[in-house]
């Protein structure tokens, strides 16, 4: 697919840490509207991959645009938070000392200037908004509780209930299931299917039943760059991908 | 929109903390100026220039707890911007002395003319007025942590790093205003005033007035630090001192919020800093020492940072205990400010107010996880597949608050 009618593309980009090469000439396009799975081993370059999307790690070498036309590779976090890609993170990240309705106000989208939230006042259309959230992630019965206080599970929950909250137009989901048990990540996969009806996600999980459940094109990443790419059925039967994985 | 940023400082623990304050400023100037010396009522003028002191330093504790405490920036050099409030104070005081001073000269200052100084420098222009002080001893700290701040933030250091800089930074000012030639008084700073507003600074009058005029200083800022900390931005700055990356990748310019406070935080020391200068009578390039800062970080940890309240009861406190030692036993103060400060960051890493407050908490869920007890057999929920339809955190959870993390 071509850049310019791409929501993200990468091309060729290279990140090295001391002299090792954690992401290699990667190349990945993500259609407007797209859900994509990435597959890989452990090391395999995928968190690495969402750093320099999200701006926290500049690559060595390479394109990353955002729908079409934004490079990304000159701008930071907040920037590229602003431009609509939301992202969460490896290791659950929510605002400890905050309450579950706290995290979700902080991201909720509205301006963030420190005079727009200095006389902040919430509305009616928040509070709904907030609500609604609090169901979908079914936490509504938690909304007072500290966030600090959630279960590891919970926190995967509330951080994708921020996620939504900021109403990104490209939602990056590192390892949503990790930590969970089976009935948890049974419902993960629905809620991240429910989301892609109207957003584009990119997930990466090492769960093989959570991607199938989500029956999206897949990406294999090794060794920083793309081995494999297309349905689950059909990487799984690269033999490459086989010896990836089961070669360990 | 104004209104309902002010009424959000509002609610009982400030009604109680705005209430005691009230007496405070009424009860105390009334006392020495109303109350005859031979009543046991009777207070006496040292006493409340004392107590007028201790205001100051809640002020500058209450500056130092909005940046530490709410958005973790641990600055080692406040003392700095309360002293350059304390310098403009002392500038329009130093010329409101005019022909009284020892050389009789109208314009300046002894210390001036002791140098064979002809003329008055440039940036002592101004601060015969004291409309033009009081605007100085705001825009000097304001505009100092400013530029401090917008490098400093932009280059995101942060930590024990950003410390030490604060650090340098009142060191560096030290070792300046020591300088004669810099035209602040040197080594010996300013001193000797004899009036301010056109009232006799030595006057009780004069020294309830300030006494006042620091309460009131007190509870206005305590206010403002209460409305923001209370306000959505206060939310962020938490966030930011918790979580400052996240913060980020939620959209919100971190350096922004922090140069908003910082320089804040800043004018409200310098307030406190020209408070303080004409109640003791002296500033010198002392009160830019190193350790005074620390000092104040000392403060506010055994009053509980991250609660406004306990910052100022601790630098009462702590000064309090200061005074009386230091006339009982001056050998001893430093031992017992640092044991005061080992004792407290090992036991009530809270501080006073934090631990009084999260026991208050824990009170009240004890009571609530007992009342779900009685009420219901069935399991906490464990989530999120049954979080949906339970409400109670589980027992061993309810216990745990979270606390605030220290300046990664
Ligand atoms: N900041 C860093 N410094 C040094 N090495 C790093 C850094 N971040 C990632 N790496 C290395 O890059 C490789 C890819 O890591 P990562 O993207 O986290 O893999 P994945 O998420 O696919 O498990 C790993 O070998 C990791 O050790
Ligand atoms: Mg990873």
């Amino acid at each position: 697919m071509a850049r310019s009618n791409s929501l993200l593309y990468l091309d060729g980009v290279s990140v090295s840490f001391d002299g090792f090469k954690a992401l290699n000439e990667l190349s990945l396009t993500i259609a407007p509207g797209e859900m994509r799975a990435i597959i890989g081993p452990n090391g395999a370059g995928k968190t690495t991959m969402m750093d320099v999307i999200t701006g926290k790690t500049r690559p060595d070498t390479g394109e990353v645009y955002f729908n079409g036309t934004v490079d990304l590779t000159g701008e930071d976090e907040v920037s590229i938070a602003e431009l609509g890609v939301g992202r969460k993170f490896q290791k659950p990240t929510v605002f400890e000392s905050h309450t579950v309705w706290d995290n979700l106000e902080l991201a909720l989208k509205a301006p963030r200037g420190p005079f727009n939230t200095l006389f902040h006042v919430i509305t009616g259309g928040e509070r709904k908004r907030i609500d609604d959230l609090l169901d979908l992630i079914r936490l509504g019965e938690k909304r007072g509780e500290l966030a600090a206080n959630l279960s590891h599970g919970q926190k995967q929950w509330l951080e994708i209930g921020m996620l939504l909250a900021q109403d990104p137009k490209l939602l990056l989901v590192d390892e949503p299931a990790a930590g969970m048990t089976d009935a948890e990540t049974a419902e993960t996969a629905e809620l991240l299917k429910d989301i892609a009806n109207d957003h584009s996600v990119v997930v990466v999980e090492h769960d093989m039943v959570f991607v199938r459940s989500l029956s999206v094109k897949v990406t294999v990443l090794h060794e920083g760059s793309v081995l494999a790419e297309g349905s689950l059925d059909h990487v799984s039967a690269d033999e490459r991908v086989v010896e990836v994985y089961l070669g360990r | 929109m104004m209104s309902s940023f002010l009424f959000r400082a509002m609610d009982a623990r400030a009604g109680i903390f705005l209430g005691i304050m009230a007496a405070v400023i009424i009860l105390i100037p009334a006392g020495n100026l109303l109350v005859p010396p031979g009543s046991p009522f009777h207070v006496p003028t040292y006493a409340v220039t004392l107590m007028g002191k201790y205001l100051t330093y809640a002020l500058l504790a209450l500056a130092v707890d909005l940046v530490w405490g709410y958005c973790g920036i641990l600055s080692l050099g406040h003392a700095a911007f309360f002293a350059l409030g304390g310098y403009a104070m002392g500038m329009y005081l130093m010329r409101q002395i005019g022909t009284r001073g020892v050389y009789g000269d109208p314009i300046l200052p002894d210390f001036m003319v002791f140098l064979n100084w002809n003329e008055l420098p440039w940036y002592w222009y101004g601060f015969d007025m004291f409309w033009f002080a009081a605007l100085m001893v705001l825009l000097v700290p304001g505009a100092l942590a400013f530029v401090f701040g917008w490098f400093a933030f932009r280059s995101r250091v942060t930590g024990v790093y950003l410390s030490i800089i604060t650090q340098a930074l009142t060191y560096a000012l030290l070792l300046a205003f020591f300088r004669n030639d810099m035209g602040f008084g040197g080594n010996n700073g300013l001193t000797d005033f004899k009036d301010i507003l056109g009232f006799d600074i030595q006057s009780d009058r004069t020294r309830a007035g300030l006494f006042a005029a620091s309460g009131i200083a007190l509870v206005l800022s305590f206010l403002l630090c209460r409305a923001i900390t209370r306000s959505k931005l206060g939310k962020v700055l938490v966030a930011v001192r918790d979580a400052e990356s996240r913060t980020r990748f939620l959209g919100y310019r971190v350096e922004h919020y922090k140069l908003f406070v910082w320089t804040l935080s800043a004018m409200m020391a310098g307030v406190a800093g020209a408070l303080y200068v004409p109640q003791v009578g002296i500033i010198n390039p002392g009160e830019f020492e190193p350790a005074n800062s620390i000092e104040v970080v000392i403060w506010v940890a055994v009053g509980g940072r991250g609660t406004l309240v306990g910052a100022m009861f601790g630098a009462v406190l702590v000064n309090f205990g200061k005074t009386w030692f230091t006339a009982a036993l001056p050998d001893v103060w430093l031992f017992a400010l640092g044991a005061l400060f080992v004792i407290v960051t090992l036991c009530l890493p809270k501080g006073i107010v934090g631990t009084i407050g999260s026991g208050w908490n824990a009170l009240r869920q004890r009571k609530a996880s007992a009342d779900y007890e009685a009420g219901s057999d069935e399991p906490p929920a464990s989530p999120p597949q049954s979080a949906g339809s339970q409400s109670r955190s589980s027992q061993d959870t309810s216990a745990k608050t979270a606390e605030p993390q220290p300046a990664e």
